[in-house]
C-alpha cells in the first residue's frame, strides 16, 4: 500500500494545508464591511469546470495509485512470473507523447485565436490517441500469440487490467476531444471550442504523466 | 425577518461574475423527473435512500428473530440469515448513510448554504442520481436471482465471498461488486460537484470560514470519499474478474468441496487492505456530515455561537488528513507484524483527540445556552451521548491486546452501531425534523416526533447495552444459532430476546416518523421562512419552499458568520448571515 499512500498523502496534504492556510489569521465572528467582501472570498483561478477537471484527475490519480499498489503487493506472492513486455509498448509511447504535443500546439494555437491551427492540432491529437489505443490491443494480440497468456497468470492480468484501466480514460478523452472537433470543423462557438481545448490539453498530459508511470511500473517488473 | 437586497448596502454589489444560465424545465417530467435542480435531485436522493434503507430495517428486524427466538421461524435457513446480515449490512452504511448524507443533504443544502444558484455541473448531478437509482435497483435484483444476494458478510471477504458453499455466490456476489462500481460511479459525479461548488459557487462574502459547519462537514466527507471510494472500486473490479474470467488476484490455491480449484496464489489479505483502505474512511465521510450537522443543530437551538468555531473546522481536517492511515486497525487479527499493529493502534488513538475536542466543544456550546428542546435538539443531544458511547469503546478495540479476544464478538456489533449507525441515524432524523419546513413550507408534527425521539433512543440503548455483555462473554458475531457451547450461560439467551424485543418496537416505531413526514405534508403547521429564528442563508431565500435558483432576483451578500445568536445590543437573537453591519445599513438606506 505505500504507493497509494504516498500519493494519497500527498493529495491530501495539498488539500488539508490549503485549507489551513485559507483559515489561519481569520477572525470569522468579526462581521465584514464593503472593502473586505470586495476584496474577494478565495475562490481558486479558473472556472468551475477546470476546477473540476483537476478533482476528477486527483480521483484518477487515486484510482491508479491503489491499481499500482495492488500490482506491487500481489508481486511479492510466491506464484509471480515475469515476461518479455511487448516491445509495441515503445512505438505506442512515442504516440502519446505526439498527442500530447499536438494538444499542446492546439492549446497555442487557441490563445491564438487562429481556428484552423485548432482544427490541425484537433486532428493530430485525436488521431495519435486513435493509433496509441490501436497499438494497445496490438500488445494485447502479441502476447495472445506468444501462447503463454492466461487470465490466471497474475501478470498478464494486471498488464491487461492497468492497460485496459488506461485506455479508458483515453477514451473518456476522446469523448470531449470528439465534441471540441466537431465544432471547430463546423467553425462555430470559438469560446467553447477554446475552453475545450485547454481542458482537452490539460487531460492528455495528464494522461501521458500515467502512461508514464505505468510503463516504468512495467518496465521494472518485467526486466 | 428582514431580507436584504443589496440596494440598502449600496457599497457592495451582490456578484460581478456572469451568473450560470439556469436548466429551465417546461413539463411536469422535466420539473419533477429528470430535474437537474438540486433540491429536487435531493429529495430523489432521499426518498430512494430511505426507502432502500427501510429494506435493511426489515431485514435486521428478521435477523433479531432468528437470534431472540431459534428455532421458531421455519423462512429463516442458515443461508438466508446470512444473506439477510450482508443485505443489512451493505445497504446500511452505503447506500442508505452515504447516499443519504452526500447525495441528499449535500445536494439539498450546499447551494443553499453557499449562496450559490444550483450546483456548477447540473447535468452531471442529475446523472449522479440516476446511475445511483440503478444501482440500487441492481442490487435490490440479487433478492430475485437464482441462489439470493451474496451472504459473504457486508466486507465481502474473499475466498468465501465467490466460492460455492456461501450462499449467493453465483449470481448474487456478481450484482453486489457491479451494484458497487455502479454506486462509485454516480458518487464521483455527485462528489465532483459539491467539492466544486463549495469551492467555486459561493456568494459575495462568503468565505471559507464563514461557512456553516455543515457545509464542511460535507464538504470534507466528499474529498474523502472521492479519495476513497476507488479502493472500492478497484477490489470491487478485481474481484469480478477473479470470479467470472478465474484471474488470481485474491484467490489462493484451494480446494473447495473435494475438488481443486484454478486459483493459484492469490492474496485475500490484499482485498482485505483494499477494502478497509476504503472502508475506515468510510466511518468518517458518514460521521463528518453528522458532526456539521449537530453542531448547526446545537448551535440554532442553544442560541448560542458554536464554541470554537475555527477549532471545529481544524479538527474536521484533522480528523479527514488521519482517517486515511488508521485503515489496518481492522485487520488486527489478520497476522499482520505486530510493529504495524503498534503502529495503527497509535494513529487511531490520536484521531480520538480532534474527535474529542468536537464532543467538548458540543458540550460546552450547550453550557449556559439558552436551550430549547425541540425535536432538532434533542436528536443533537442523543447524538452526542450516543457518540460518546460508541467513540469509548472504540478506545477499547483499537488496542490490539483489547482487540484479539473481542474480534468477530458481538461487542464489536454493539461498538459499531453505536458508533457508526445510532449516532449518524439519530442526525439523520434531527436534520429532517429541522430542513423539513423548508422543504415542505409544512411543520413536522412535535408530539409525534418526541414520541419517535424518546423511543428510538432509549430503545436503541436497549438493543445495544445488552450487547455488549454479550461480545464479553464471547458470543460471536454473523452466528446463524448457538447451541451446545459450556462458555454462553442460559441467560445470555434471555438477554438476546430482550434484544430482539426492544429491536421490534425500535423498528415499528420508525413507521410513526414517516406517517408524520406523510401527514405533516398536507396538514402541518405551516412554518413560515424561518421557523427556528436562525442565521444561514437558506433560511433567508424569499420562498418558502425555495424556488429554482434559489434567491430570487439577486444572491445574499454575507456579511457575517453563521453563528450570530444572541449578540450582546442586537435587536433580536440572531443576525441573519446577508444582514449588513448597522453602519452600512444606515448609510444604504438614506442613499436611496
Amino acid at each position: 500500500m505505500t504507493t497509494a499512500l504516498v500519493l494519497l498523502s500527498a493529495i491530501m496534504a495539498i488539500v488539508v494545508g490549503w485549507l489551513v492556510r485559507h483559515t489561519l489569521n481569520v477572525s470569522p465572528w468579526q462581521e465584514q464591511g464593503a472593502a473586505e467582501i470586495a476584496r474577494g472570498n478565495g475562490e481558486l483561478a479558473g472556472l468551475p469546470v477546470q476546477v473540476g477537471l483537476v478533482v476528477f484527475m486527483a480521483v484518477a490519480t487515486s484510482l491508479f495509485a491503489l491499481f499500482i499498489s495492488a500490482y506491487y503487493m500481489r508481486m511479492a506472492e510466491a506464484d509471480w512470473t515475469n515476461f518479455p513486455l511487448p516491445t509495441v509498448l515503445w512505438l505506442n509511447s512515442g504516440l502519446l507523447v505526439l498527442a500530447s504535443v499536438a494538444m499542446q500546439m492546439t492549446r497555442t494555437a487557441a490563445r491564438r485565436g487562429s481556428l484552423d491551427g485548432i482544427r490541425k492540432g484537433l486532428v493530430g491529437g485525436g488521431v495519435f490517441s486513435l493509433a496509441f489505443l490501436g497499438g494497445q490491443i496490438w500488445a494485447w494480440r502479441q502476447l495472445n500469440a506468444s501462447g503463454e497468456f492466461t487470465p490466471a497468470n497474475p501478470a498478464y492480468a494486471f498488464f491487461i487490467l492497468l492497460t485496459a484501466l488506461h485506455g479508458i480514460h483515453v477514451l473518456g478523452g476522446l469523448f470531449v476531444w470528439a465534441r471540441a472537433t466537431a465544432r471547430a470543423v463546423r467553425g462555430i462557438d470559438l469560446g467553447k471550442v477554446r475552453l475545450s481545448v485547454e481542458l482537452c490539453t490539460v487531460y492528455w498530459h495528464y494522461l501521458l504523466l500515467v502512461w508514464a508511470a505505468l510503463f516504468f511500473v512495467l518496465l521494472n517488473t518485467h526486466r | 425577518m428582514t431580507y436584504v437586497t443589496h440596494d440598502e448596502s449600496a457599497f457592495v454589489p451582490p456578484i460581478e461574475v456572469e451568473e450560470p444560465e439556469l436548466y429551465h424545465a417546461k413539463t411536469f417530467i422535466g420539473k419533477y423527473i429528470w430535474s437537474q435542480d438540486a433540491k429536487v435531485i435531493a429529495v430523489q436522493y432521499s426518498l430512494t435512500a430511505i426507502g432502500v434503507g427501510l429494506v435493511a430495517l426489515v431485514l435486521s428486524g428478521i435477523m433479531r428473530l432468528q437470534l431472540g427466538f431459534p428455532h421458531t421461524f421455519q423462512f429463516i435457513s442458515p443461508a438466508t440469515y446470512l444473506q439477510f446480515v450482508t443485505m443489512h449490512g451493505m445497504i446500511m452504511v452505503i447506500y442508505l448513510l452515504t447516499a443519504l448524507f452526500l447525495g441528499g443533504f449535500g445536494n439539498y443544502l450546499i447551494p443553499l448554504m453557499v449562496g450559490a444558484r444550483d450546483m456548477v455541473f447540473p447535468y452531471v448531478n442529475m446523472v449522479s442520481y440516476w446511475v445511483y437509482l440503478f444501482a440500487v435497483l441492481l442490487l435490490l435484483a440479487s433478492f430475485f436471482v437464482p441462489g439470493g444476494p451474496t451472504g459473504a458478510g457486508w466486507t465481502l471477504y474473499p475466498p468465501q465471498a465467490i466460492l460455492s458453499g456461501t450462499p449467493g455466490a453465483n449470481w448474487g456476489i456478481v450484482l453486489m461488486l457491479i451494484s458497487l462500481a455502479f454506486f462509485i460511479i454516480g458518487f464521483t459525479m455527485g462528489g465532483l460537484n459539491y467539492v466544486v461548488t463549495v469551492l467555486q459557487a459561493r456568494t459575495r462574502g462568503m468565505t471559507m470560514m464563514r461557512l456553516p459547519l455543515t457545509v464542511w462537514g460535507i464538504f470534507m466527507a466528499t474529498i474523502l470519499a472521492l479519495l476513497a471510494f476507488p479502493a472500492l472500486f478497484v477490489s470491487a473490479i478485481m474481484m469480478t474478474l477473479d470470479h467470472l474470467l478465474g484471474t488470481s488476484f485474491f484467490m489462493p490455491a484451494l480446494v473447495s468441496q473435494g475438488r481443486v480449484l484454478d486459483h493459484n496464489g492469490g492474496s485475500p489479505v490484499l482485498f482485505q487492505h483494499l477494502f478497509w483502505f476504503f472502508g475506515h474512511p468510510e466511518v468518517y465521510i458518514v460521521a463528518l456530515p453528522a458532526f456539521g450537522i449537530v453542531s448547526d443543530l446545537i448551535s440554532i437551538n442553544a442560541r448560542r455561537n458554536i464554541f470554537g468555531y475555527r477549532m471545529m473546522v481544524w479538527a474536521i481536517l484533522a480528523i479527514g488528513g488521519l482517517s486515511f492511515i488508521v485503515w489496518a486497525h481492522h485487520m488486527y487479527v489478520s497476522g499482520m507484524n505486530p510493529y504495524f499493529g503498534f503502529f495503527f493502534a497509535t494513529t487511531t488513538l490520536i484521531i480520538a483527540v480532534p474527535t474529542a475536542l468536537k464532543v467538548y466543544n458540543w458540550v460546552l456550546t450547550l453550557w449556559r445556552g439558552n436551550i430549547h428542546f425541540t425535536v432538532p435538539m434533542l436528536f443533537a443531544i442523543g447524538f452526542v451521548f450516543t457518540f460518546v458511547n460508541g467513540g469509548l469503546t472504540g478506545l477499547f478495540l483499537g488496542n490490539v491486546p483489547v482487540d484479539l479476544p473481542l474480534s468477530d464478538t458481538m461487542f464489536v456489533v454493539a461498538h459499531f452501531h453505536m458508533v457508526m449507525a445510532v449516532s449518524p441515524i439519530l442526525v439523520v432524523f434531527g436534520a429532517i425534523y429541522h430542513w423539513y419546513p423548508k422543504v415542505t413550507g409544512r411543520m413536522l408534527n412535535d408530539t409525534m416526533g418526541k414520541w419517535h425521539f424518546w423511543i428510538t433512543f432509549l430503545g436503541t440503548y436497549c438493543i445495544y447495552y445488552p450487547m455488549h455483555y454479550l461480545g464479553i462473554l464471547g458470543v460471536p458475531r454473523r452466528y446463524y444459532a448457538i447451541e451446545g457451547t459450556d462458555f454462553i450461560p442460559a441467560s445470555a439467551h434471555s438477554v438476546n430476546e430482550g434484544i430482539t424485543i426492544a429491536a421490534l418496537i425500535v423498528g415499528t416505531v420508525q413507521l410513526l416518523f414517516l406517517y408524520n413526514l406523510i401527514w405533516s405534508y398536507f396538514k402541518g403547521k405551516p412554518s413560515g421562512g424561518n421557523p427556528w429564528r436562525a442565521t444561514t442563508l437558506e433560511w433567508q431565500t424569499p420562498e418558502t419552499p425555495p424556488k429554482h435558483g434559489n434567491f430570487g432576483p439577486e444572491l445574499p451578500v454575507v456579511y457575517r458568520w453563521a453563528y450570530d445568536y444572541s449578540v450582546p445590543g442586537a435587536a433580536e437573537d440572531f443576525i441573519p448571515q446577508n444582514q449588513p453591519p448597522a453602519k452600512m445599513a444606515a448609510t444604504g438606506r438614506a442613499k436611496a
